[in-house]
């Protein structure tokens, strides 16, 4: 027994990170696949598959959704931002220099998509406390930093430039 | 001693990629051709395989393969690291719930879960066993009933399985006069503890994906602590030369020891073969919970102790599930139990303990590594003795604190590191000499763990003529920060800036021998074997100058990629390796070994060192509904020196977190068999709120450890005070003593009440 039926197909137009991307796809797939396996993106990663642990997190009109459980057509004419268009050319983002400098980041697998929450919480809320940042992470786990220096991260970048010097 | 690079927390080698989304893990990965796999897996705990009918996903669009354990006569399909009782897939039986019995090769994931529906298998239910007091019952259904095949790395008359039981190893040790010293205690304590089923969820599920070439090599890129531990089982299995197999390990996304040892490597090999293309296999989180959990366990301990406090005698029996198939089960018995008694001075012990099969999800490693399990206990019984005693549980644990340079037992290492210094530190750090605020309740906790012996880690340091270093190391970065730390000692002995080294991912066909990335082993084991490597090319270094310069070696140092003479005359090193090669080409090339070998201590080999942590915890409780809040942890590690101090921190503030997970929330829950929550939504992991309003980690750093610069492991400690320290809060603040964990509302609810009724029953 073959499967007869082909999957219909939808034309698909978005911004990632700036570059309009024109695609045809399966209306069935998810944007996770799209960015990772059509677009070559591969900074954002597959883990739970239910939109539980935050690794596939990328910005879709500026708001944080788990890209493994939202189909790439709703994503039709957004504007997505994923962990690759975060920093400027060479240079690195503010939030990516303080996972730095502050020892964010272990095994980076949760990485990605710790910072697409952290840049959409500080459009949100640019100097959140440490309470505010844990709550909004509930959405993005990590196993190996116990999440400290991910908070410590996130506040450091969140206070006003003056208090930062 | 002043350090240029080393006690610095210098930045990550790897993090650049990691906060771009450039680091690559193996999913990442596209190779020309490849191929995708998914697995059939039996829904039943035990049951036999009547028949699989694979013609109709055979015929599937996109379908390459379907194999069944009769599609692997051509190899040995048997893999195991202490028992050969693990079949690629299941040969008659299956054992577990979610054990892989059919495979399918597509195009696509899509393509390969599709056909994997249209198989269809023919089961005959048999009886199961899902806990340990099922698996020991008498007349209890066998999980295995062939007799076993040593595994890759044990042979038989080391393992002691009890032949018609489901106990696959037992282990006993014994110290003085064993139990009957019990008797000549002023008290003596009896209880049994039980420690669940936990799961490490690497945020990276497992994944491998491998290709066949020419020659007739295979090489997998696999997301495995010890790619040659996996190296040996793939020869064995394909009967290839170990030369032949090649293992390459990208980043990992988490490892704690539910990557060691062959997981996925077998089946990804054995179906790259049949297809002829290469191929990946990446689980998803539901699969990574039906590969590789934590032994859960049941402790029963005895002390005995002078009136004073003293400890006299003490007696483990520990029963641990290591499910469908041993893994490393009966060494982690080993390992664990060895420490039941943890960092005191008992005169009179002894120590039982089995591995017993059940059908589940497989037992492995996972950080602890046994230990967690006996120290819930040990730990909690402690206190209890204190409460008993009348005695401070701190100060009752420091009066029995084995000192540095004690012996342990006869042959193995002596403690290398100050307990007592731990525990004050971590007393202080609580305030536990002053009264908790009303409302809040304190308990301490401690542990020791011996890391693995005898084992080996080699090492190749390269000098290149332009002064860069290339430091070859099977080291796994698996977000612990090895890399880093390497790359610190080797930059240390070269007198080199950090940005001219780089450190080479393990690849068995480059990177030299090392047994495994676990057991805390890294900094000392690999540590030294860099810092020989490198202290070999620094010799190299000194020789060549000594010969351009006129002077001899003594009046040498290296400083900032030149030699000095004490003269004031200078040479660059890439002066040094001209006047070596004669022309701009060439390199130093230095080769560290460690291997201590076997030793007459206990388990066969000496600890190379003793990992040492203390932890202090402050909650407060909900009595409505019985829900714990750990309001202040502080937990110590004695690592002897920080390479890196703020991954040291990393590293336990990731220990702590865990160790809260399995304190308060984790259980993989069974109900006939099936697993009833292998996802994220039913499995409750700890999360940014969970964090501990206060946390802090302190290192205790004498410059005493058996590493580079007196350092030594860390990262596993830190785990295993967690649950006993909550416990013991949990009971000085509530008087109710948990045995069970995990901690739950419900449980710690139920606990409340039965004090009340109790309190509220006259006598």
């Amino acid at each position: 027994m073959s499967d007869t039926r082909t999957p219909s197909s939808c034309s698909l137009a978005f911004t990632v990170n700036g570059r309009a991307v024109t695609l045809e796809v399966p209306a069935h797939v998810l944007l996770l696949d799209v960015l990772r396996e059509r677009l070559g993106l591969k900074g954002a990663k597959r883990s739970c598959d239910m939109q539980v642990c935050g690794a596939c997190t990328v910005l879709v009109d500026g708001s944080p959704v788990s890209s493994c459980t939202y189909l790439a057509v709703e994503a039709d004419g957004a504007d997505i931002l994923t962990v690759e268009g975060l920093g400027h050319g060479d240079t690195l983002d503010p939030l990516q220099e303080a996972f730095i400098e502050h020892g964010a980041v272990q095994c980076g697998f949760c990485t990605s998509g710790m910072l697409m929450s952290a840049r959409a919480l500080l459009a949100e809320d640019p100097a959140p406390t440490r309470e505010r940042v844990a709550h909004y992470l509930r959405g993005n786990l990590c196993r190996c930093t116990g999440y400290t220096k991910v908070i410590d991260a996130i506040v450091a970048c969140g206070r006003p430039q003056e208090a930062r010097t | 001693m002043s350090f240029r690079v080393v006690g610095r927390s210098v930045r990550r080698l790897d993090v650049v990629e990691k906060v771009t989304g450039r680091a690559r893990y193996v999913t990442d990965m596209e190779l020309p051709g490849m191929l995708h796999a998914k697995l059939l897996r039996s829904p039943h705990a035990h049951a036999r395989i009547r028949r699989v009918n694979v013609e109709a996903a055979r015929g599937c669009p996109g379908v390459h393969a379907v194999v069944t354990s009769g599609d692997l006569t051509w190899c040995d399909p048997y893999f195991g690291p202490a028992l050969r009782d693990r079949p690629i897939l299941a040969i008659d039986v299956a054992r577990y719930e979610g054990e892989p019995v059919a495979a399918v090769v597509a195009d696509t994931e899509e393509a390969a879960a599709k056909a994997l529906t249209l198989i269809g298998v023919d089961y005959e239910d048999l009886p199961a066993v899902t806990t340990l007091a099922e698996a020991l019952a008498p007349g209890a259904p066998l999980v295995h009933t062939a007799p076993p095949l040593a595994g890759h790395f044990a042979d038989l008359s080391t393992l002691k399985s009890r032949p018609g039981t489901n106990v696959c190893h037992q282990f006993h040790f014994e110290r003085g006069r064993g139990a009957a010293a019990l008797a000549e205690a002023d008290l003596l304590l009896d209880d049994t503890y039980t420690f669940p089923r936990v799961q490490h969820y690497s945020m990276e599920p497992h994944a491998a994906v491998a290709a066949w070439d020419e020659q007739g090599g295979l090489t997998v890129w696999a997301s495995t602590q010890n790619p040659y531990s996996v190296r040996v089982e793939l020869a064995k299995m394909f009967r290839v030369p170990l030369a032949a197999i090649r293992i390459i390990v990208p980043y990992l996304g988490g490892g704690f020891g539910g990557k060691t040892y062959a997981k996925l490597e077998p089946i990804v090999g054995a179906l790259a073969r049949i297809v002829g293309r290469p191929l990946r296999l990446a689980l998803t989180a539901e699969e990574a919970f039906r590969t590789v959990r934590r032994c859960d366990a049941r402790v029963r301990v005895r002390i005995g102790l002078r009136r004073d406090g003293l400890l006299l005698a003490a007696a483990c029996e520990g029963d641990f599930d290591v499910g469908a198939y041993a893994d490393i089960g009966p060494r982690i018995i080993q390992k664990g139990t060895y420490t039941a008694t943890g960092p005191y001075r008992v005169p009179h012990v002894v120590l039982h303990s089995q591995a017993v099969y059940t059908n589940t999800t497989p037992g492995g490693a996972f950080r602890g590594f046994g230990v967690p399990q006996l120290a819930w206990a040990f730990e909690s019984l402690l206190d209890e003795a204190a409460a008993r005693l009348d005695l401070d549980p701190v100060d009752l644990r420091r009066q029995n604190l084995l000192a540095h340079g004690e012996e342990y037992a006869p042959g193995d290492t002596p403690i290398d590191g100050k307990f007592e210094e731990s525990l004050s530190r971590a007393a202080e750090a609580i305030r536990w000499t002053q009264a908790a605020a009303a409302g809040r309740g304190r308990g301490v906790a401690m542990m020791m763990k011996a890391s693995i012996g005898p084992s080996v880690s080699e090492a190749v340091v390269r000098l290149h003529a332009d002064a860069s270093v290339s430091v070859l190391s099977s080291t796994v970065e698996m977000g612990q920060g090895a890399r880093t730390v390497m790359a610190q000692i080797a930059a240390e002995v070269l007198a080199v800036s950090m940005d001219r080294v780089r450190v080479t991912a393990p690849d068995t066909a480059v990177t030299p021998y090392d047994q495994t990335t676990s057991s805390s082993r890294s900094t000392t084991m690999m540590g030294r074997a860099v810092q020989e490597a490198a202290e070999d090319v620094r010799a190299q270094l000194l020789r060549v100058a000594e010969g351009a310069l006129h002077v001899p070696v003594r009046q040498l140092k290296l400083d900032d990629g030149v030699v000095v003479a004490e003269s004031g005359h200078r040479l660059s090193y890439e002066d040094v390796l001209k006047e070596r090669f004669g022309m701009g080409g060439g390199e130093l090339i230095g080769r560290g070994v460690v291997a201590p070998g076997r030793s007459a201590a206990p388990l066969g080999g000496s600890t190379p060192f003793w990992e040492m942590a203390a932890g202090a915890a402050e909650i407060s409780l909900d009595v409505e509904t019985g829900a714990i809040t750990v309001e202040e942890y502080v937990s110590v590690a004695d690592v002897g020196r920080r390479i890196n101090p703020q991954q040291c921190e990393g590293q336990d503030e990731g220990a702590v977190l865990q160790g809260l997970g399995h304190t308060l929330f984790e259980e993989m829950l069974y109900d006939g068999g099936q697993l009833l929550n292998a996802n994220l939504v039913d499995y409750r992991v700890p999360r940014a709120a969970d964090v501990p309003a206060e946390l802090q980690c302190h290192f205790v750093e004498n410059g005493d450890g058996a590493g580079p610069f007196g350092a030594k492991g860390m990262g596993e400690g830190s785990l295993i005070p967690v649950s006993p320290a909550v416990g013991n809060a949990l009971r000085r603040l509530a008087g109710v003593r948990l045995r069970d964990l995990p901690l739950t509302p419900e449980r710690v609810w139920r606990a409340l009440r039965a004090r009340d009724q109790k309190e509220s029953t006259p006598p």
